[in-house]
């Protein structure tokens, strides 16, 4: 009985503040904040870091709770929110798996099923290699993979987090540019993948920053090449004498290959523009906060931030990449 | 000594009023997540990590931020066995091999003994995995290193094994129960195709199942059909509510300490590998059904068959923190929550963290010695209170432990048909005890069939289809010739058997 007297009290509210309303939209009740993948993973950290920089400085007067839908390679989570039309209490962080899942699995969603909000920023990845092997250029380490192609025990071993994703769809598009093979073996997590390259149980990684740097600094790990157009802006120090900015870019030396993962937000399809704005809004000043700047530093990321059309665009753009390279590599789900 | 010095020092950034503070909030949280199954410890920490968020910024107060999370987390690692010993429902997934002996020991009235135990023991092994951190971290981590995937799946197969091998069951009815619980384990996603497998092209099996669903109902739900068919009465009602239970039940624990050694050793093994609590908790149980005098007992009410477990379970949990900070690498789905929570406070776990963040690092492992010690003190007063739940009339609790259940169910993915497969589940359990059959080998099985799985097909892309990379250097060779040698023990002593009574 007291929730329904809440609930008409609230309805009697909303008729109130309806002309109100129609300037600024609000949440009128707790948002969830849905992230397609497990717990501890570089879009769970993001998203918990989200939900923490907005408490802190009370962005939102509606809390948020983040929620874990990592089934299926993230297709649990995109499902809730396509079947989730026209609710403007649910947002979504997406990785590469926006456009990975569906086309390797055949699942029916595609990011056209939601609203683009705002790309966060993207997150970059990079060649590594044990510390103790001798290779310092990609150069060397991808002539070396040439060499041993053709005896497939002998064969370097890739290591990467899941299958059919990211680091698998980069491993195979270094092999495409430069006739290497690799074995290219998954595992469940970044920081697991790191671990096997300090354990030497695989030859190298294409580890995001933020999954390999301590052991960069430990001593363990050398970067060889970044996979983006221009190098990590980062000029401080993380290792005594290289700073992010220092790692050269693999076009640069020969190995043109660039990739780069979406870390960005979406609603369900069909929310009111001004709906979606509120989010633009909040997460605007969610990247002016220290906290943020300090994040993305950490993690060495690519600042990119795009709304809107943009955003839509470069979403579309990227589809389509993703389509070329993963039937290039074979990975498109069969009917 | 410099370990000593630090840790005083650590002792000092601990034990301000502030931090104890926490540490109790943490404790008293923690074992109330503990006890709702489905919200388990990482969840907890999960939600609680954004307030810590703001907490970190304060000067000092990251070590206040996680020593708030770990006592959380000790926490939880104590409630789990409240439920398990009480009802038969594992709160946790290290909790289940609590049941084996606890639930029958409140059965019989012994609820506070069992408790008292399950506590102690926790205690314990806390300890001893917390001096490992303390003095031997680098060894230790170093140690982790050697792990790839042979190894990972060698530690696997020993864990099954012991558990076939050590079972009191008819081994081929462990093995039926255990093939059961992979081919469950074996729905959603493939680890290394990426591709949906026994989905039956539906949605709500994407997630395949999950483990806390499947054992809340095996057990919790199970266990309430199986009281019902027997009438409506609690067993355990004479469980006496006074604090003289824990000092009775002291007295009698010095005499296991063997068994506490060895369920330490494997807990910190399995912690540091990191192989995680619920297959030490597992292991401990068959190693010391095995080993002890009274190993055919076990099962029917044994202190020491609540001992194993618990020791081990919680030298596990404590230890997973070591792979954590020093390589990254997460030992436990808390563990986990708790690397992405370093993170966001702007620490760096790796080897350096000991060298640039002593306060945080020697603080937290000085609040896991004071953090165990205010957990244990907070457990062993309620004993009385946990105890006197059975005195309330089975008519009365039984609803309320099947709302709790499906709470806790429908928790883990925020999904109702999680409620439906706990039904199932639990219909399933109850058929099974009917005819026998162990429900902790399927439960293992679920729990590790995955992980294992992942770590033979790495193992093979490795060695490109070699089954020798089983058996190519010492430590995987020893891991995997040790759980042959257990699988194949009951056939051994049968064969023994039979040649002695026929010669």
């Amino acid at each position: 009985m007291k929730r329904q007297h809440w609930q008409t009290t609230l309805a009697l509210a909303a008729v109130l503040a309806a002309p109100l309303a129609a300037q600024a939209w609000e949440p009128t009740k707790t948002v969830e904040f849905i992230v397609p993948a497990g717990t501890g993973g570089g879009a769970d950290q993001m998203a918990r870091a989200i939900q923490g920089i907005i408490a802190k400085h009370g962005l939102m007067k509606q809390s948020m709770v983040v929620v874990n839908k990592s089934g299926g390679a993230g297709a649990e989570g995109f499902l809730d929110v396509k079947n989730a039309k026209g609710d403007p209490h649910k947002i979504i962080i997406t990785l590469s798996n926006l456009f990975t899942t569906p086309l390797a699995q055949g699942t029916p969603f595609s990011w056209k099923d939601l609203t683009p909000v705002k790309m966060m920023a993207l997150d970059e990845f990079v060649l590594w290699v044990n510390a103790e092997t001798p290779f310092k250029t990609s150069k060397d380490y991808v002539q070396q993979a040439k060499d041993r192609a053709n005896d497939p025990s002998k064969r370097f071993k890739m290591g990467g987090t899941g299958a059919k994703q990211e680091d698998e769809i980069i491993t195979v598009a270094v092999q495409q540019k430069t006739g290497a093979r690799f074995t290219y073996i998954p595992f469940k997590g970044g920081g697991d993948v790191a671990v096997q390259l300090v354990g030497k149980h695989v030859d190298s990684t294409v580890n995001n920053p933020i999954e390999a740097v301590a052991h960069w600094r430990g001593g363990k790990l050398r970067p060889l090449c970044v996979f983006d157009q221009k190098r990590m802006p980062y000029n401080n120090k993380v290792t005594d004498a290289q700073s992010w900015a220092d790692i050269p870019t693999c076009k640069e030396q020969g190995l043109d290959v660039d990739y780069l993962m979406l870390r960005g937000i979406f609603m369900p399809g069909g929310v009111k523009p001004d709906q979606a704005q509120y989010y633009v809004e909040v997460l605007r000043k969610v990247q002016q906060t220290p906290e943020w700047k300090q994040l993305m530093e950490q993690g060495a990321y690519n600042t990119t931030s795009l709304e809107g059309k943009e955003y839509a665009d470069w979403v579309a753009k990227e589809e389509q990449r993703h389509v070329e390279l993963m039937k290039a590599a074979g990975f498109l789900h069969k009917k | 000594m410099a370990e000593i010095e630090a840790l005083m020092h650590g002792f000092a950034v601990a034990l301000s009023l502030k931090n104890v503070a926490f540490m109790f909030v943490g404790i008293i949280l923690g074992v109330i997540i503990g006890v709702l199954p489905g919200l388990g410890g990482a969840n907890g920490v999960a939600i609680l990590l954004p307030l810590t968020f703001s907490m970190a910024q304060s000067p000092g107060g990251t070590t206040t931020a996680i020593i708030l999370l770990s006592c959380i987390y000790w926490g939880a690692l104590f409630g789990g066995a409240i439920t398990s010993i009480l009802f038969n429902i594992p709160g946790e997934p290290w909790s289940v091999a609590t049941t084996f002996d606890g639930y029958p020991l409140a059965q019989q009235g012994r609820a506070g003994a069992a408790l008292t135990a399950a506590f102690t023991s926790s205690f314990v092994g806390a300890l001893i995995a917390v001096i490992v951190i303390t003095f031997l971290s680098p060894i230790v981590a170093s140690f982790a290193l050697e792990f790839g995937p042979p190894e990972f799946f060698a530690v696997y197969l020993l864990t099954f094994c012991a558990f076939v091998g050590m079972s009191k069951e008819p081994p081929f009815k462990t093995i039926a129960s255990m093939m059961i619980g992979f081919a469950l384990a074996a729905v959603g996603t493939d680890p290394v195709t990426g591709a949906l497998r026994l989905t039956f092209g539906t949605e709500k099996l994407l997630n395949g199942f999950d483990f806390l669903v499947a054992v809340i109902g095996l057990f919790g739900i199970g266990e309430i059909l199986l009281t019902l068919e027997e009438g409506l009465e609690f067993k355990g009602a004479r469980a006496k509510l006074s604090l003289g239970v824990v000092l009775e039940t002291w007295k009698e624990l010095p005499r296991y300490w063997m068994t506490s050694l060895r369920a330490a050793a494997v807990g910190c093994f399995m912690g540091i590998v990191p192989g995680g609590a619920t297959p030490a908790s597992f292991m401990s149980y068959g190693v010391a059904r095995r080993f002890s005098r009274d190993g055919d007992k076990f099962g029917s009410g044994q202190v020491e068959g609540v001992v194993a477990p618990e020791t081990a379970a919680h030298a596990a949990g404590t230890s997973a923190l070591l792979p954590m900070l020093t390589l990254g690498v997460p030992g436990s789905p808390t563990a986990a929550v708790l690397l992405g929570g370093l993170l966001i406070w702007g620490l760096q776990p790796g080897p350096l963290l000991f060298v640039e963040q002593k306060d945080f690092v020697w603080g937290l492992i000085a609040s896991m010695y004071l953090g165990n010690i205010a957990g244990l003190i907070v457990v062993l007063t309620c004993v009385p209170a946990f105890a006197a739940i059975l005195r309330i009339p089975f008519s009365v609790i039984a609803p309320i432990i099947v709302v709790i259940c499906a709470i806790g169910s429908y928790t883990v993915h925020n999904s109702i048909f999680d409620v439906w497969m706990m039904v199932v589940f639990g219909v399933a359990g109850y058929l099974l005890k009917k005819l026998s059959y162990p429900l902790a080998p399927m439960v293992l099985a679920i729990v590790l069939g995955d992980r294992a799985e992942a770590a033979f097909r790495q193992a093979m892309l490795v060695s490109q289809g070699d089954l020798r990379v089983f058996f190519s250097n010492a430590l995987v060779g020893t891991m995997t010739g040790l759980a042959l040698v257990l699988l194949v023990w009951p056939l051994v002593t049968w064969l023994l058997s039979r040649s002695r009574a026929s010669a």
